[in-house]
């Protein structure tokens, strides 16, 4: 469904809402896998990224939105200067992704601590984004909504068990999908939540024996 | 949001009240809001688009590649044309003042897009200058605006890369032309005929801009589809009429969108983009930034 402020808005920095606003939005929810500002990243950029990108400040968007700025913030500007001083160490390559992908699209190889993160993300216009890929996995994420992303061992009732912990905290399911790369094989949850969840549901679901790991992405949309 | 402007227009007249009241109730409907939480959104868009003005208009902003800027100062200080002091010449230079800021990465309201941001703010806006409008009737304006953007997103499309220039800047003037009109005192249906209007003036308009870059010729486009808005207000508020139904003449621009060649759906492969300037120009240019 169309909403009026979809049209009349998003406020952003310019010149483009998909290769300005879009990347920045992939950039947030990039953040979110490593649970902050990564250290390191590689930033591969396919299609029309990569062709007209520079000119877009697609990098200084993707930039800033790996340090948490969001479309409208006008550091996004000077987002690769404040980048090396606040020493995120970025490096852009062009790339050519599967035939299939949509011609606004990176993927991103992200560091912070002891953490790696492997994400592709694609702005699809008017800043609208969509998450195919993380670690390998197939996924949809939006941003439209505050989204649960874990992995877990392929164990009976997992399903069941975090719908649960999300009731007790009050926190409605929007959708929720599961996907793993073979039968037995580790399970990938994407929960999309109509409210934020705090960090202690966030602490629960990392406490389950057979959770390998669990981030938070917030919602990127107005 | 309604599907049809003329279902719209036909639900507003029934029910003897403004489109802006219809289109503000439904979404208040749609989304579980209320209506002064949206009217407080708008309003806070309609604050950037302002600033975004000023800052155009007084500010010297150029884009990364340098193609675009300057103009809109030009427009405000440079030698009198035949429009002088008229709202005409005031509005186009704040639709070029919003596209300078927007392409130098500038804050701005992508409204229906960033490249077509500059034509809603510059009509709306100016005219409201003009006539001592105030920010309410400004905010119900913007609503009308949404509504039209939403039937042309649901109906035709809101981007270049589908349905080239006609679909951007073209989309901003047929909103800015019924939103307008409404604010200015008009029905309903006069409201759905100034977005005809302005809109067959657009159809078959092509995305063409150098190197791909929201620049050259989208500052400009921001400019001549100001002042196809303005056609569309002046004739509507007349008491002209279009023949062809709103709705008929939206579902046109899309299927004209869906048929043009790829060259000219912001690819940057046909139209002034493929000239021999506009490739020369686009070539040395993305060298520039690249040495920044």
């Amino acid at each position: 469904m169309v909403s009026l402020l979809d049209i009349i808005g998003p406020v952003m920095v310019g010149p483009s809402s998909s290769h300005t606003a879009g990347a920045c939005r992939i950039g947030l929810l990039a953040r979110c896998l490593v649970g902050g500002t990564p250290q390191r990243a590689r930033l591969e950029l396919h299609g029309s990224f990569a062709r007209t990108g520079e000119g877009h400040g697609t990098d200084k968007a993707l930039a800033g939105g790996l340090m948490g700025f969001r479309p409208d913030d006008e550091r996004l500007r000077d987002a690769l200067d404040i980048a090396e001083r606040e020493g995120l160490d970025y490096r852009f390559e062009k790339t050519t992704l599967a035939d299939d992908s949509h011609p606004n699209t990176v993927r991103l190889t992200i560091e912070r601590g002891d953490r790696t993160a492997e994400m592709i993300g694609s702005s699809l216009g008017a800043g609208r984004v969509l998450v195919t890929e993380i670690d390998g996995y197939p996924v949809e994420v939006t941003g439209n909504y505050h989204t649960i992303v874990l992995v877990a061992e392929d164990v009976k009732g997992s399903v069941a068990r975090i719908a649960t912990i999300l009731s007790e905290h009050s926190i409605n399911i929007a959708t929720l999908r599961l996907t793993r790369k073979e039968r037995g094989g580790d399970a990938f949850m994407v929960i999309e939540i109509d409210d934020m969840p705090g960090d202690e549901v966030r602490d629960e679901i990392r406490g389950l024996s057979w959770v390998r790991w669990a981030f938070r992405l917030d919602k990127v949309s107005a | 949001m309604y599907k049809s402007l003329g279902d719209a227009i036909r639900d507003a007249e029934a029910q003897k009240i403004s489109l802006s009241t219809l289109a503000l109730q439904t979404e208040a409907k749609d989304q579980g809001r209320t209506v002064e939480d949206i009217r407080a959104a708008l309003k806070r868009a309609l604050d950037v688009m302002r600033s975004a003005v000023a800052q155009g208009m007084t500010g010297d902003l150029y884009s990364a590649s340098g193609l675009v800027g300057g103009d809109a100062a030009k427009l405000r200080t440079g030698p009198d044309g035949p429009l002088a002091g008229t709202p005409f010449r005031d509005i186009l230079a704040r639709a070029l003042a919003v596209q300078e800021v927007n392409a130098a990465m500038g804050v701005i309201v992508a409204a229906p897009t960033a490249g077509g941001a500059g034509v809603l703010p510059a009509v709306l806006t100016g005219l409201a200058a003009a006539r001592n409008i105030d920010d309410d009737a400004l905010v119900s304006a913007l609503a009308v605006a949404g509504l039209i953007g939403a039937v042309i997103a649901e109906r035709a499309s809101l981007s270049g890369a589908e349905g080239g220039c006609q679909a951007e800047t073209g989309a901003a003037a047929a909103m800015a032309a019924g939103a307008a009109t409404e604010m200015l005192g008009g029905s309903p249906s006069q409201v759905g005929h100034a977005t005809a209007l302005a809109m067959q003036g657009t159809l078959g308009l092509v995305c063409d801009p150098l190197g791909g870059l929201v620049e050259l010729p989208c500052v400009f486009r921001n400019a001549t589809g100001s002042a196809i808005a303005l056609t569309g207000i002046e004739l509507a508020m007349a008491g002209v009429e279009f023949k062809i139904p709103v709705d008929e003449v939206i579902d046109v621009m899309g299927e004209i969108g869906r048929s043009m060649d790829v060259r000219y759906r912001e690819t940057a492969g046909g139209g002034l983009a493929a000239t021999p300037t506009g490739r020369r120009l686009a070539k040395e240019r993305l060298v520039q930034i690249k040495r920044k």
